[in-house]
């Protein structure tokens, strides 16, 4: 299996890189964190703009730095997409596109023409950058950092700056970064849910050290991290469309160890999709009473217990079958329930998100 | 004729001198505007106060140093000599490297000021698309400053016409070599011929209007182009 090694520790005032990773060279790779976790100075290392001469960083063999030798910007092989489109004013959309293409050395894996098709900009080249909307643009820069053929693709937040329409707008071509490239991504993100939605591979920053790196299900699955990922933490599912209940507009998603029932998003039977199951939607019981709104009972053992933030809040890992789920709960309710590890639990999910 | 055969002689080396200054400052200047503009290094400040000095200077000043510098015992006139070149003062040369000096600001100050519009971004994603440096220099930052060094061009230009204290210590007043526009003026109101005096100057005026009135109303046009 091909790897990304990253390893870099630089040092500003008042901020202080240190990190060591390893990355599957395949897939998306989030770097999630808040504001100030040091995940854009990590992805800026990666690209050679931000200098550290004894950081190392290496991609399937290529070395690009470490600490002996270190490639400038323009000689690595990559691609990136900075939070801004950053469109050159003084060119039309279709020379923005062909700037790197044509300073571009090696085989073309990309072509424009697929570039283009990808982002679905077609209707866009002949028109002036400053004519186009902020999605536009960024659909644009995407293409433009493809069309160099790179061998990874580094995007710094691409959607922070768009409002919540525009981001529904690119979040689709995102999604088809990840099916049709066979190139690594390297995402940065402080927003859970285009993680839980994009990402494969999970890294957690925090004070510009890494907190966790995994796989997105298993990262997310662990107790530890919630702590850390507040309001956001939850797990996600990788489930198959199994069956539509069409008078309840209704769809029921297959994964391993039960079903969900979810409200028909239009996937068709045998589909693959992502669902994303927050803790705070999850509310745990011992038995099953015979009304309530709930549409999803999942039954359980519980695996872990682990104090929450708040002194008064649980967070309880429950396996259903190899799956696990968190969720948060009040440490009364725990003790009402009498809850110890291995006590067999049910579990009911308020709200179940397809990403 | 409205401007007889002399004041022609001396219009006509005045926009001789003002286009090669121009031309020279464009290149001499451009790489001190893009290190002012790019650089973190310590001795910025020395630099631009350098460069800012004949904004402040009185231009007899600022000829007399230049004078003794290009004079035979000057390090310039040492250089010259060594050379085998003629003395730099009382000549068209001399007067074209005065100007330089004299005129530097006024190409330097604006190409800076444009090239820090441009800010850090644009040429960080020119090296993401294997741009180098030099190639990021002339597709991006070159092009992205033009509104700026089409200030600067003019201001200099203008400048140079526009000089006559650097002349008069360097140069002095020898017809076709270096007697400009402005000290021609001058000569005619000392000989108290105020009626030559008056066209040559009302040429002056109304080009020196003329070049500022172009300058203000491009720059409209400008801000648009540059957002």
């Amino acid at each position: 299996m091909t790897l990304i090694r990253a390893r870099f520790q630089k040092d500003w005032p008042g901020f202080s890189l240190r990190t060591e990773l390893e990355l599957p060279a395949r897939g998306v790779t989030a770097l999630f964190g808040p504001s100030g976790s040091g995940k854009t100075t990590l992805l800026r290392c990666m690209a050679g703009l931000e200098v550290d001469p004894n950081g190392y960083f290496s991609f399937n063999n290529e070395v690009w730095q470490d600490g002996k030798q270190w490639l400038p910007t323009h000689k690595r092989a990559l691609g990136y997409v900075f939070q801004e489109a950053s469109l050159f004013s003084h060119l039309s959309v279709l020379d923005n596109l062909r700037y790197g293409q044509r300073r571009m050395s090696g085989i073309a894996q990309i072509d424009l023409q697929q570039a283009i098709d990808l982002l679905g900009i077609k209707p866009l080249l002949a028109r002036h950058t400053s004519s186009l909307s902020g999605g536009e643009r960024q659909r644009v820069a995407i293409a433009r950092a493809l069309a160099v053929s790179p061998k990874i693709l580094l995007m710094d937040e691409p959607l922070a700056a768009l409002d919540l329409a525009r981001k529904q707008e690119v979040l689709p071509y995102l999604e088809r970064l990840h099916d049709k490239l066979d190139i690594p991504i390297i995402y940065v993100s402080h927003s859970a849910d285009e993680v839980a939605r994009l990402a494969d591979h999970l890294v957690v920053m925090e004070q510009g050290s890494v907190v966790a790196s995994g796989p997105l299900q298993e990262t997310l699955a662990r107790v530890d991290l919630p702590i850390r990922l507040g309001e956001d933490s939850g797990v996600v599912l990788q489930a198959t469309v199994a069956e539509h209940d069409k008078p309840w507009h209704l769809s029921r998603l297959d994964f391993a160890g039960g079903h969900v029932w979810v409200p028909d998003s239009g996937a068709a039977i045998g589909q693959s999709v992502r669902v994303r199951v927050l803790a705070r939607d999850i509310t745990l019981t011992t038995g099953l009473s015979e009304q309530q709104s709930a549409l999803n009972h999942l039954q359980g053992r519980v695996d872990t217990l682990m104090p929450d933030e708040h002194p008064g809040l649980l967070l309880v890992r429950v396996l259903v079958g190899p799956t696990a789920f968190i969720a948060r709960i009040t440490k009364r309710s725990a003790a009402a329930l009498g809850l110890q590890p291995a006590s067999t639990v049910w579990l009911q999910i308020k709200s179940v998100a397809l990403t | 004729m409205f401007l007889d055969a002399t004041d022609l002689q001396a219009l006509l080396l005045t926009i001789r001198l003002a286009l090669v200054v121009t031309l020279i400052l464009f290149i001499v200047g451009t790489p001190i505007a893009w290190w002012l503009a790019r650089t973190t290094s310590a001795w910025k400040g020395l630099v631009a106060a350098v460069v800012a000095m004949p904004l402040v200077l009185p231009p007899s000043v600022m000829g007399f140093y230049l004078l003794l510098a290009m004079g035979p015992d000057g390090p310039v006139g040492q250089l010259t000599q060594w050379l085998g070149l003629d003395p730099l003062p009382f000549t068209f040369a001399g007067l074209v490297v005065a100007s330089v000096f004299y005129s530097l600001p006024f190409m330097v100050q604006p190409v800076q000021n444009a090239f820090e519009a441009i800010g850090s971004r644009p040429l960080e994603v020119a090296a993401t698309l294997r741009a180098s440096p030099l190639d990021r220099f002339f597709t991006i930052a070159l092009p992205l400053a033009r509104p700026g060094f089409l200030t600067a061009g003019v201001l200099t230009f203008a400048h140079t016409v526009g000089e006559f204290g650097v002349v008069l210590m360097i140069g002095g007043s020898l017809p076709g070599v270096t007697r400009v526009a402005s000290v021609q003026i001058y000569d005619h109101v000392e000989a108290l011929d105020y009626s030559q005096a008056h066209r040559l100057a009302a040429v002056m005026l109304v080009f020196s209007f003329t070049v500022l009135l172009a300058l203000y109303a491009w720059r409209p046009l400008r801000k648009r182009v540059g957002s």
